[in-house]
């Protein structure tokens, strides 16, 4: 099977490796990369553990061409702690229990931060809206979504002051 | 931020208010892995040169399998191994033989026959995933459909298929005596009879998949010195060590596993299928091999919460008292045990749910259909009986014209009740749950129901005593009877139950250890109960003989009782060295009399505590 170049920028990180044709962003980026961020739950687009930020927008890593993201701009949860210092979003996660075996929690990470990039100040149904395509099985939601309110009210706070 | 609300103000006398924790956010010590994507699943161990396993499964409900075709797969490119059923050193197990708890029945590849759609014959081991699943599709079977059941009672019907080629009357044996696990406390005939309304009704659940966002699988490799590790996602590291090390025939010192971290398992992740199939595969290959289910597979072939049809039928009296209750259960195990035995075991102490009712009887049967094996899942054995159980007292409530939470105060266990499985009920709570439940439903009670307190009116008089229990025909049931219970072990008569367990009538002795690879010598782990012991070195138990009991006529639930099971034909045993303790020692030579009663459990030396009927605390 031909091998073919891609070269994107994985979590701010000039990345290229050699991939199959066919072969699917996550597997690319977990087993090529070596960013095991980003989980494999159903292969199908049904779980939201795969999803990653590519120029921004939210995508299943799992339903993604790698050959597409060539010269685009990837992330993964990876990408949100600066250092030892985490992302307000891991801090709400972390001081609301919103994980519990943390599988879905990449993922969910990811689903948030895009919406907070793009509006720092969603209402309660706009953040249940945005993590609609993520399935957690073990918190019930309850607790991610006061976490991610309890995020962006931080960061809301970091900007004004 | 918390939604918790306490009512400290219940109970207040009876602990110190010391909830420190309790109610307030805390920090898990797993999740700053969590949140930074660091937490290592069983997928995120990486290795060089893996190999991928996928299972040829069957696509009927029932069939023989008359021969496998897998010429061609074995020649599709990047196949390294097809792995058939003789590949496997000990092809046949249950999971609870650990604990030495029902028959091994279930096959880790099939040969002969499939008993539900789904079910694996044969493991392929291929370069890349996508190999491995073309080689599949490459597999010819040539399979005859056999009939299949579906349907719990159908499946007790004399002539119905035989799903489980062990248990030939598609029931679990329970006890090598009964077809069904019973419960007797009282006498229900006599009360419904003497009862002014009998309410009856019929509850059914439906299978439940615990859909686990990580599917199940495991990653299996050689390691030095012989040695092969496993990364699996199980929730039960033990068992699926002990199943390895039982199938492959493998000692467990070769095999290094590693777990503790699942991607959600809610019971799902226990059954111990993917390990000993990814270690075999490591064993066969030299390579590392991972086998893991797709999310289809997680979803058709994954073992759900098994489904439950409850049927129950209650002697009330005008005032709402319920004076009896009797269940006949079915549940539906699927094709294979698993775990479904030992739920109705639990289900059957949890009866008749948290209220006081002086007769109580059951009979569940283990059913085992062409489905899905079932297993556990989150409060299995209880949760599908506590559905029958309150749409019940609804229904109860409904008859004698009664506010349900009404019915339920006035029915709800208090501290000292004496409960059908025979344990005095302690730190009850049911009334002030009801009664603040009414509260914030907006829902008015009655001035008696809002003073009554689970802490007052308890164990007082017949509601502690272990009424007169009728007995079958083999006299299993009921041998207690309340004028022969003593207060102290071996002490005088009194109308005060507590029995001494696993003191009374025939010594319980222990099933033997059936591979002796699992044998634990009592000498190296400090025991000293069979030292003197005549301890005959571990002999091989025989291989599992197929018991072809003859037929059994239907069971009729409940009336009249049972026909007396003709015991299946046991293949001889071997004595093994814990099998009894009063012949294990001079110094166990006399009876063991335990100090203490029945209440607290009593442990007896060298004696199970899973069979005894003693409990640890």
């Amino acid at each position: 099977m031909t091998k073919s170049p891609v070269q994107f920028t994985l979590n701010g990180t000039e990345t290229g490796v050699f991939v199959n044709g066919g072969a699917n962003l996550l597997d690319v980026i977990r087993r090529e990369a070596g960013d095991l961020a980003p989980k494999l739950g159903c292969a199908q687009g049904g779980c939201g553990a795969c999803t990653v930020m590519i120029d921004g927008e939210t995508h299943l890593a799992c339903l993604t061409l790698a050959e597409t993201v060539e010269g685009k701009r990837v992330e993964t949860a990876t990408s949100l702690a600066n250092g030892p210092q985490l992302h307000p979003l891991q801090k709400a996660f972390v001081e609301g229990f919103a994980a519990q075996c943390g599988f879905c929690t990449p993922g969910m990470l990811m689903a948030a931060k895009a919406l907070l990039d793009a509006n720092p100040s969603p209402t309660r149904e706009q953040v249940t809206e945005a993590i609609a395509g993520n399935i957690c099985r073990c918190t019930g939601y309850e607790p991610i979504i006061n976490a991610i309110l309890t995020a962006a009210a931080e960061l809301r706070g970091r900007i004004s002051a | 931020m918390s939604s918790i609300e306490f009512r400290k103000d219940l109970f207040a006398d009876e602990r110190d208010d010391d909830l420190n924790e309790i109610g307030k956010p805390t920090i898990r010590q797993d999740i700053i892995g969590h949140v930074t994507g660091r937490t290592r699943f069983y997928d995120d161990y990486l290795f060089d040169g893996l190999l991928h396993m996928r299972c040829v499964r069957s696509p009927h409900h029932h069939a023989r399998i008359r021969s496998v075709d897998f010429s061609a797969a074995e020649r599709m490119p990047g196949v390294r191994r097809i792995i058939r059923p003789q590949d496997v050193p000990h092809n046949i197990n249950t999971l609870l033989s650990l604990i030495n708890f029902g028959r091994d029945d279930e096959q880790l590849l099939s040969t002969d026959k499939v008993s539900y759609m789904g079910e694996p014959i044969l493991a392929i081991v291929a370069e890349t995933e996508r190999q491995a699943r073309d080689a599949v599709h490459a597999v010819r079977v040539d399979w005859e459909e056999l009939p299949h059941v579906l349907d719990v009672e159908e499946a007790l019907i004399p002539d119905a298929p035989v799903v489980n080629p062990e248990y030939p009357n598609n029931t679990f044996d329970y006890h090598a005596l009964y077809d069904h696990q019973k419960l007797r406390f009282g006498d229900v005939e006599a009360a419904i009879e003497k009862a002014d309304f009998v309410v009856e009704g019929e509850y059914q659940m439906s299978p439940i998949e615990q859909a686990p966002v990580e599917t199940c699988g495991a990653i299996a490799a050689p390691e030095q010195n012989g040695r092969f590790v496993c990364h699996t996602s199980t929730q039960a590291l033990f068992f699926s060590l002990g199943t390895t090390a039982k199938q492959l025939d493998m000692p467990s010192s070769r095999l290094h596993f590693i777990g503790g971290t699942v991607g959600g398992g809610f019971g799902g992740k226990v059954d111990s299928h993917h390990e000993p199939l990814a270690v075999l595969g490591a064993v066969l290959t030299g390579s590392p091999v991972k086998y893991t289910w797709d999310r289809t597979e997680e979803m058709r072939v994954g073992a759900p919460r098994g489904a439950e049809r409850w049927r129950l039928r209650d002697g009330v009296m005008r005032d709402g008292r319920i004076v009896a209750r009797e269940f006949t259960g079915f549940f539906d195990s699927g094709a294979y045990t698993r775990l479904s035995s030992y739920a109705i075991i639990k289900g059957s102490g949890h009866l008749p749910g948290p209220y006081t009712i002086p007769n109580v009887a059951s009979n569940v049967y283990c059913v085992y259909t062409n489905r899905t094996p079932a297993t556990a899942m989150r409060g299995f054995g209880i949760t599908g009986v506590d559905f029958a159980i309150e749409c019940h007292m609804d229904k109860v409530a409904e008859t004698v014209g009664m506010n349900p939470i009404e019915l339920r105060i006035l029915n709800a266990y208090r501290d000292g009740d004496m409960k059908a499985h025979r344990r005095l009920a302690k730190n009850t709570a049911l009334i002030e749950c009801c009664q603040v439940a009414a509260q914030k439903a907006g829902v008015p009670l009655s001035a008696e129901a809002s003073a009554a307190k689970s802490s007052e009116g308890g164990g007082i008089g017949e509601r502690a005593d272990i009424p007169e229990t009728i007995t079958d025909d083999m006299g299993r049931i009921g041998d207690r009877r309340q004028r022969e219970i003593p207060t102290e072990p071996f002490g005088g008569a009194t109308n005060r139950g507590r029995v001494p367990a696993g003191t009374r009538g025939e010594a319980v002795v222990a099933a033997e250890v059936q591979d002796p690879e699992m044998q634990i010598d009592p000498t190296r782990i400090g025991h000293s109960v069979s030292q003197a012991a005549g301890t005959a070195a571990p002999v091989e138990p025989p291989r599992p003989v197929q018991p072809t009991p003859p037929p059994i006529p239907t069971p009729q639930p409940l009336t009249p009782p049972p026909a007396p099971v003709p015991a299946a034909p046991q293949p001889t045993r071997p004595q093994s060295a814990f099998a009894d303790p009063t012949e294990a020692s001079p110094a166990q030579s006399t009876p063991y009399r335990p100090d203490k009663p029945f209440q607290r459990g009593v442990k007896r030396p060298g004696v199970s505590s899973f069979i005894s009927g003693t409990r640890r605390r």
